[in-house]
């Protein structure tokens, strides 16, 4: 009998890890953002509209809020502006952005078609803080908190299923 | 129809990937370049995760090279470049990751289990070696 106790203890102890490692569902090819927890990256960019105005960091403290990579090239971006969009006019939380690799008339253009859905477009034409910001494909939605510090990244297009399953949750618990 | 398959075959030709990658060479040095050169066929692009930075043209690996180039130039340590990665992208960025933290208990478990297979066979080994048809067969010094 006694000579099972050991590889039953075995199994005990490796079983759960086992299970850990492999039953939280997460897509391997989705990539968790290196800042959940920690400050957003520091940047300071000029906005979109206004060459003069910036944008940095120092603006995404004192309420939740969003920063939305997008470019005008990136097809997802305008797969999920509609969703975008219904997010500004509930007014619920305010969305930032950084336009990412783009060029200014035709991210212009877009905002004035497609209508526009940003607090403020930081715009990160040299794509330096894309890199800092550790995006690897547009879209990309940062939930921020009132703190200033990353939450959560969704990459790809937001749309109510993410939001209401991801985004929604985790609002929530901050706000308690 | 044939100017159709004519197009075709001109853009197996021209294969548009293979001259859109900036192969020039980023130093002078070639000491500095092959430096870069090692640290981009380590890197793996992240929106293309079975490409190095080296073999793919996206935006992200392009930045990449880019920032890669400047860091060098700057005078700055592979070890400081590969901080700068993995600050941002994680270890999953390096196709070696470096070992440290949970990437350690990767490299030591195999061994870990090595101990208990050992502590396994030679308790089975002495289990057996104690049955009663041992001390039969070897019916002198079988206690030893």
């Amino acid at each position: 009998m006694t000579r099972y106790v050991w590889p039953l203890i075995a199994v005990i102890v490796i079983l759960p890890i086992f299970w850990l490692g492999l039953s939280d569902g997460r897509n391997v090819n989705e990539l968790q953002s290196q800042y959940i927890g920690k400050p957003a990256p520091e940047f300071d960019l000029p906005t979109l509209k206004d060459p003069l105005k910036r944008l940095s960091n120092k603006d995404l403290t004192g309420q939740v809020s969003l920063v939305n990579i997008w470019a005008t090239w990136c097809s997802g971006c305008r797969a999920e502006h509609g969703f975008l969009m219904e997010l500004f006019r509930e007014g619920n939380i305010p969305i930032y952005a950084i336009n990412w690799r783009d060029n200014r008339p035709a991210a212009l253009g877009w905002l004035d078609q497609l209508g526009d859905p940003y607090v403020a477009s930081g715009f990160d034409e040299d794509a330096r803080v894309g890199i800092d910001w550790g995006v690897y494909g547009a879209p990309e939605t940062f939930l921020i908190n009132p703190e200033g510090q990353v939450v959560y990244r969704h990459a790809g297009p937001l749309n109510p299923t993410v939001w209401a399953g991801e985004f929604l949750p985790r609002i929530e618990g901050m706000s308690q | 129809m044939m100017r159709r398959l004519l197009v075709m075959v001109i853009f197996c030709f021209i294969a548009p990937g293979t001259w859109a990658i900036d192969t020039d060479k980023a130093f002078d040095d070639p000491v500095l370049q092959a430096r870069y050169d090692k640290l981009i066929a380590e890197v793996r692009c992240v929106t293309c995760q079975n490409n190095n930075i080296k073999d793919s043209n996206a935006f992200v690996a392009t930045d990449l090279r880019r920032e890669i180039r400047r860091m060098i130039g700057e005078g700055k340590t592979d070890a400081e470049v590969v901080d700068f990665l993995v600050t941002r992208y994680g270890d999953f960025v390096l196709y070696r990751p470096r070992t440290s933290g949970k990437m350690l208990l990767l490299w030591i478990a195999p061994f870990i289990f090595l101990v208990f297979g050992v502590v396994a066979i030679v308790r089975v080994i002495r289990h057996r070696a104690a049955l009663p048809i041992n001390e039969a067969l070897d019916s002198k010094g079988a206690s030893k």
